[in-house]
């Protein structure tokens, strides 16, 4: 059995201990040098381009063949149906699926001209740089303020006023600084199912990634949480590139720019999203959106 | 849910293809009625536009609650998209052909002026033009809907000819003059049902192609 995905979650963060010493191949805090698309000439987020990528579990294959590039400060999303590899191809980004066993790459996979894949990645760097929310919201068993510094005393922060204002950051970023600034030191747990949500985006963002992988991140939420989460990714575009794998199409023609339709582990057709969901420019694609199979 | 967004789509065909039938049938008795000089005739067709207003925000009402309910996309969103703008100009044909049989009512009780033989050729050609332009609606024929767009230059034509053999026929004829105008008034009536057509025709093409091609008409020239 997989582990879950909070179990992911602390494994990939808790693994620093033994990858410290890792060259970091992927610098932090550096700024996207490959520009295109809409986004501002400084924009620190980073582009992900995948190059004949395929994963394997085993000898069965979660994606086969992909080629396609992840625009900057935008927001991508993933559509296909269940077992499509949409997920698998998500995860791949930051490496979580490492944790899973028998698991092999082919081709590459570049976030900002930097295989992750290679053997030299460290991947506590690259999963710093490429934050991920999950379906459920997942919390750490902690205080909200714990939960949201997690990540930045495990990269060595330790200035309690700095944890603060990463805290407060990450918050405000999130949507959420306003409803929980006076309860920080309460569960997170205690919180609604949307605010847990975004309590786990504010601590993705709080280790201040260019990139943010969302795997179904409003499926387990009810819409006027979702609504808000939807609002809060149109913010973060700006800042940030968002890879989002949803299997709400109207969720992805709402949010994203442009769409990727994935089925049986290939790459379908890519492009803007109000051509996917207008005029698809393939017959299996228009057949998927207009929910005539899947 | 998709299945039940066919259904609806299937239903709202048969409405839109009701509302044509009934609105081809006004276009071809309106130049009847001016062809036989048949004054009841042309009554009958003005009676008749309120069930034509009917069927129009029927089918209106139907493509806002499939949009509202099932929020189609890609060729249904088209689809419906195309609907809703057909269907306006399948209504402003009905009345104008509401207004070729007013102008048949005033025709078919005064003396007769000739012309009414070139009169019937424009209407033969618009009427051809829409059904072929319904035709493509319902068989998805884009090469179709593109002869469509491609002929209105015909009826233009006529239209213009229609102009200079009324100016002629005013000078010739002064004492005729307003059963002139209103044959001439019929004219342009058809001319504009043509236009309507190729608006049908170029929805068509969208709803195929998913590019729209209005503002074009260089092209087919």
């Amino acid at each position: 059995m997989q582990k879950g995905d909070n179990d992911m979650l602390i494994s990939a963060l808790e693994s620093k201990a033994s990858k410290d010493s890792i060259t970091s191949s992927v610098s932090l805090g550096a700024k996207a040098s490959l520009g295109n698309g809409n986004k501002t000439p400084d924009c620190s987020c980073r582009v992900i381009k995948s190059e004949n990528f395929s994963f394997f579990y085993g000898r069965n294959a979660g994606v086969k063949g992909i080629t396609m590039e992840v625009y900057p400060c935008s927001v991508t999303a993933i559509i296909g149906p269940s077992g499509c590899g949409k997920s698998t191809f998500l995860r791949s980004i930051n490496r979580i699926n490492d944790l899973i066993p028998h698991t092999r790459t082919e081709g590459r996979l570049l976030v900002n001209g930097h295989n992750v894949y290679d053997k030299n990645t460290n991947l506590v760097n690259l999963r710093r740089q490429v934050g991920i929310v999950f379906q459920k919201p997942n919390p750490f068993p902690k205080s909200i303020f714990d939960n949201i510094a997690y990540g930045p005393r495990l990269h060595g922060v330790r200035n309690r006023s700095q944890l603060q204002q990463i805290v407060e950051n990450s918050l405000r970023a999130a949507a959420l600084w306003d409803e929980v600034k006076d309860d920080l030191k309460k569960s997170a747990l205690s919180l609604s199912g949307g605010q847990q949500q975004r309590v786990c985006i504010a601590r993705a963002l709080a280790t201040e990634p260019g990139i943010l992988l969302m795997d179904e991140p409003c499926s387990a939420l009810d819409p006027i949480a979702t609504g808000k989460i939807e609002d809060l990714i149109d913010r973060l575009q700006s800042d940030y590139t968002i890879v989002i794998v949803t299997h709400n199409m109207q969720q992805a023609a709402r949010v994203s720019r442009r769409t990727a339709f994935f089925c049986l582990g290939r790459l379908v057709e890519y492009d803007l999203t109000a051509k996917i969901f207008r005029n698809p420019g393939k017959k299996q694609t228009e057949d998927y959106v207009t929910g005539r199979f899947g | 849910m998709a299945e039940h967004l066919q259904k609806e789509i299937e239903s709202l065909k048969k409405k839109l293809l009701a509302l044509s039938a009934t609105v081809e049938t006004a276009v071809r008795d309106a130049t009847l009625s001016i062809e036989k000089r048949d004054a009841d005739l042309a009554q009958s067709i003005i009676e008749n536009d309120i069930d034509i207003d009917g069927m129009e925000v029927e089918v209106e009402e139907d493509c806002l609650k499939i949009l509202a309910l099932h929020q189609p996309v890609a060729i249904d969103l088209r689809f419906i998209v195309t609907v809703l703008k057909i269907n306006s100009d399948l209504e402003r044909i009905g009345d104008l052909a509401v207004n070729i049989a007013e102008r048949s009512v005033f025709l078919a009780n005064r003396p007769g002026v000739g012309m009414s033989i070139e009169l019937v050729q424009m209407a033969r050609q618009a009427q051809s033009m829409l059904k072929k332009s319904l035709d493509a609606l319902i068989n998805h024929d884009a090469d179709l809907a593109h002869k469509v767009c491609a002929s209105d230059d015909i009826v233009d034509g006529m239209n213009r000819r229609m102009y200079l053999t009324v100016q002629e026929a005013i000078l010739r004829n002064p004492e005729q003059i307003s059963s002139l105008i209103h044959l001439l008034s019929a004219s342009r009536h058809l001319e504009r049902i043509a236009d309507h057509t190729t608006n049908i025709a170029e929805d068509v093409i969208y709803m195929i192609e998913g590019r729209i091609v209005r503002h074009r008409a260089e092209e087919y020239k």
